[in-house]
């Protein structure tokens, strides 16, 4: 059987996960070992007037009790955000500092002030409880509305108003004109939830210190370690990059939380160094709900415009987005270049305009969380072409049909030039898979049960493979967004592909191996992909907006394409034959048309002994290559969920669930389906289930799984998963990313099937029984 | 301090463990067998799940002392050299993504069809998703869980 490009090759990694040798950061022991617990703040806001630590220091065990005042000092830099907005008026976005460790102001429950060690785990978690700190509570905006109401406190003095920025895209004059010719409006007011990403594994490191080398190595959970070294080195002044290694070794899942470099790991680092110890900190999950960066949390307004034909004419949108107490790494991004440059959805739509207030709240830094910003903007525009379907009585599959795009490539208003895609056929083929044409007997069968059944779409596009360097860094972007590999042959034929992607799930360890599979006819039983260490692979942006596929394979295809070249050099000369006559194929290597032919392993050789080059060539097979994509790639597809509901209850049961998707190429379609299953799970945890609840004075209800609902299996049906695939024009291989589909695409579809069945349309997510049963009788009692 | 003895994955082991030891952390940080994970603190992931006497438990809820002389089986201990189908199965169907939650659904799925055998029940789709209540897994939306421990439990 084919182990190359498309086959469902069955995973390389599992039997370390399924027998439990998997090696995650929480795995990890080191000879000299201690433990570290962060002191944390009750209080929302709140000024530190002393820190008193000395019954804690006195407590068995405890090695030291370091703050923030010590870790400025030592020189530790605060925390960044990586991408610079610019506001409507031109002024830079209003950046509170973020210390690692808080001095003078703690502005979120969590927010770290001092850092225990101790020998054991128990021994810091108690000493960090006994050290007492002489808070004086400050007023507390734990929400956008508090935030942003009058006389609001304001959590950093250069934030007037608490605003981080407030920026625009797209042309509001053109768009207020033709909202003004529109023959039908549709106004909406969406609220996109707050969600913690809650990978299954906690966060972790552990922090090694050698004095006699001055060097640093840091075990971490990380989806990109390089980027965490970089950062580490460059503007926490930790240690310059070759004195300082990070590790990323098995990671439980990411799903965006754990792109950023917290704290946490800043502090362990350097209080590693302070002890000359080993330090080790393992997040609980409390902690994780109080720590973890949040995601989504929007309040948007927003018109759309339609013609007498039902063609849109233009969409206006205001959106509020809630970026927690400091900015995060890649926060001011996500709610702009990430969220507003998808407005146009799969629809030709002339002009758009959207304004973003970013506001600073007591609350959990809030960033990139599956999807980032792609998910609010599909919940919106799909929500609103629904909603425009059922107010002009139009048919909601005909009337995004007659907006869908149909030529590439295709310039949107507002930056994204799509490269490819057929939206009608995809929409097709998830209405035939849904049996689309028959809902209205399964309504009506449902209807003599007495449940209410109901029908919704969503056709979503997306962005990924980000991104070209250039385009990026025009907007504010502090890092370019290409990927590296480096691919080697050993003498006995064996490949080594050095990847800057780290997998913490996605199976990188198969699929890389499956690109190389498919260039030479070798087995991947002989490539191993080697990720996750600065030590190892020189460099690399790791993995997250579904970019491991159209970015980092496309860096390992280049390497290929070098690494082949010289063994098509290698081999004609060894082969006594011209180079345009050499074919590699079955893991061999053949002079089209006779009987000559090198054994893998015999190139191999060849190349390291060195005794028989052609004329200047070096010896060894190695090749290295950085891609730096040329676009962004446009994943779309179509998803329709069906559902019935219980009126007694207000209980939702999805009962079939189709997703039709456009990745591009696909390399492992058993690994792709998995990640669409994932990506609508979350989708419908988004939908249904998940919500982070603060209080007004800031304390988060929802921390821990008996108040967070995460969805469980008999929450979810089976889903119907089907590809109908153009390939992206724009990289080697024609893929397109498929991570964070799932979770893009859902939502709308689920909350559009669920007011369908209830006959409402105003529902918000989470659509909870409680609230499902609220809108279908306040809609009874309306139409009473 | 309590002196524990116990049988894990078929080999005496045993020592003195402070009396809120937790099993999983007797597991974990003792026995230095790490594929037991922990994903909770509130006993709602099942990530820790191994088997004492048999039967599925959640060791981040049983003291280490509490299963003093019992015979405890973690995922390590669950391959008799080939892999157990339900290792096998949970391949078979990609029924897992970052492995965290892996070896507590392995477990729970190992008792499930035990159970359910026992009992001369039938184990569908609709079961194995009541079933698995008590573990969460944010990668694979437990599409291909269910499928996994489906066809473990045919060949179980
Ligand atoms: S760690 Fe035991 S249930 Fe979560
Ligand atoms: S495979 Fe990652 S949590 Fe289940």
């Amino acid at each position: 059987m084919s182990q190359g490009i498309g086959a469902a090759v069955k995973r390389k990694e599992d039997k370390r996960f399924t027998t439990g040798k998997g090696k995650y950061t929480d795995d990890i022991r080191m000879e000299n070992q201690a433990y570290a617990a962060f002191v944390r703040s009750p209080h929302a806001h709140a000024r530190v007037n002393s820190i008193d630590t000395s019954a804690a220091e006195a407590m068995d065990g405890v090695i030291a009790i370091l703050n923030g005042a010590e870790l400025t000092g030592d020189g530790i830099g605060n925390i960044i955000c990586g991408w610079a907005i610019t506001s409507k008026d031109g002024s830079p976005m209003n950046m509170g500092a973020w210390s690692a460790l808080a001095t003078e102001k703690t502005r979120y429950v969590g927010d770290a002030v001092a850092i225990v060690i101790a020998e054991t785990n128990a021994q810091a978690r108690a000493a960090a409880e006994a050290v007492d700190i002489d808070y004086e509570e400050l007023p507390v905006a734990a929400s956008l509305a508090a935030a942003l109401s009058d006389g609001a406190p304001q959590i950093h003095e250069n934030a007037p108003g608490n605003i981080v920025y407030d920026w625009e895209i797209g042309e509001n004059e053109a768009t207020e004109a033709a909202l003004a010719g529109a023959a039908h409006i549709t106004k909406m007011d969406i609220t996109n939830n707050r969600l913690s990403p809650n990978p299954m594994e906690p966060r972790s490191a552990v922090a090694i210190y050698d004095d006699a080398e001055d060097h640093y190595t840091l075990y971490t959970t990380s989806q990109n370690p390089h980027v965490a070294r970089l950062v580490l080195s460059a503007f926490y002044n930790v240690a310059p990059e070759h004195k300082l290694r990070v590790i990323a070794p098995d990671v439980g899942g990411g799903f965006g939380s754990k792109i950023y470099i917290y704290p946490e790991e800043i502090a362990c680092l350097w209080a590693s160094m302070k002890t000359n110890r080993s330090v080790k900190w393992t997040s609980d999950r409390t902690e994780a709900f109080l720590t973890d960066a949040h995601g989504r949390d929007h309040v948007t307004k927003a018109r759309m415009g339609f013609d007498q034909d039902g063609r849109i004419v233009g969409f206006k949108v205001s959106t509020k987005a809630n970026f927690g107490a400091y900015m995060s790494l890649f926060s001011s991004a996500v709610p702009t270049y990430l969220y507003a440059t998808l407005l146009s959805g799969t629809y030709n739509i002339p002009n758009i305009y959207c304004e973003v207030l970013g506001v600073y709240t007591n609350t959990v830094p809030v960033d990139a969380y599956r999807g980032a910003g792609r998910p609010e903007a599909s919940y919106l525009v799909e929500r609103m072409i629904e909603t425009a379907a059922r107010e002009m009585g139009k048919d909601p599959a005909d009337l995004r049909n007659i907006n869908f795009i149909r030529e590439f490539p295709h310039q949107t208003p507002v930056i994204m030039n799509y490269d490819s895609g057929d939206f009608e056929g995809n929409m097709r083929q998830a209405m035939v898979a849904a049996d689309w044409a028959g809902f209205g007997a399964r309504k009506a069968e449902s209807a003599m049960r007495g449940k209410l059944r109901g029908i919704g779409m969503s056709c979503y596009i997306e962005a990924c493979g980000i991104a070209p360097s250039a385009a990026v860094g025009s907007l504010g972007a502090g890092v370019g967004l290409w990927e590296s590999a480096e691919v080697r042959m050993n003498p006995v034929g064996t490949i080594e592909v050095l990847t800057g992607s780290h997998s913490h799930g996605q199976g990188h360890e198969t699929t890389f191996a499956q690109v190389v599979a498919d260039r030479f006819g070798v087995p991947i039983d002989t490539v191993q992909i080697v990720h996750g260490d600065t030590d190892k692979v020189q460099f690399g942006m790791g993995t997250y907006g579904s970019r491991s596929g159209p970015v980092g394979m496309s860096a390992i295809v280049k390497a290929l394409d070098k690494l082949e070249v010289k063994i098509r050099k290698l081999a004609a000369h060894l082969l006594e034959a011209s180079e345009a006559d050499i074919v590699i194929e079955d893991g061999q290597v053949k002079v089209d048309g006779t009987n000559k032919v090198l054994a893998w392993h015999e190139v191999g050789l060849a190349a390291y002994t060195g005794h028989n080059l052609p004329e200047g060539m070096e010896p060894g097979l190695k090749e290295g290559a950085f891609y730096d994509p040329l676009n962004f790639t446009f994943p779309m597809g179509c998803f329709i969920c069906e559902v019935e509901v219980d009126p007694q209850t207000g209980k939702t049961e999805i009962l079939k669930f189709v997703a039709s998707d456009d990745f591009g190429t696909i390399i492992n379609p058993m690994i792709v389906d998995g990640q669409v299953h994932g990506g609508i799970a979350q989708g419908v945890g988004q939908a249904m289930l998940e919500e982070v609840r603060y209080s007004e004075d800031g304390q988060q209800l929802s921390a821990s799984y008996m108040d967070y609902a995460m969805p469980r299996a008999d929450d979810l049906p089976d889903f119907d998963v089907l590809h109908h695939s153009t390939p992206c024009t724009t990289n080697p291989l024609g893929m397109k990313g498929c991570g964070e589909a799932g979770a893009i695409g859902t939502p709308p579809a689920v909350i559009n099937a669920i007011t369908d069945a209830i006959g409402n349309n105003d529902l918000s997510m989470p659509a909870t029984p409680a609230k499902v049963w609220a809108a279908l009788n306040s809609a009874t009692i309306a139409a009473e | 301090m309590s002196e524990i003895k116990m049988t894990v994955n078929g080999k005496p082991v045993g020592g003195d463990v402070a009396d809120n030891m937790l099993l999983v952390e007797f597991i974990r940080e003792t026995l230095r067998l790490t594929g037991t994970h922990v994903g909770c603190d509130t006993s709602q992931c099942g990530a820790c799940v191994v088997h004492v006497d048999g039967k599925a438990v959640k060791s981040c809820t049983m003291l280490a002392a509490a299963a003093d002389g019992a015979e405890v089986t973690t995922i390590e201990g669950v391959a008799n050299g080939d892999l157990h189908p339900m290792q096998k199965a949970f391949n078979d169907n990609h029924g897992l993504q970052c492995g965290f939650c892996t070896p507590g659904m392995i477990m729970s799925g190992i008792d499930m069809v035990n159970r359910y055998k026992a009992e001369g029940k039938t184990l569908d789709e609709a079961a194995i998703r009541h079933e698995l209540e008590g573990n969460i897994c944010r990668c694979t939306g437990y599409h291909n869980i269910v499928k996994s421990i489906s066809q473990a439990a045919g060949e179980m």
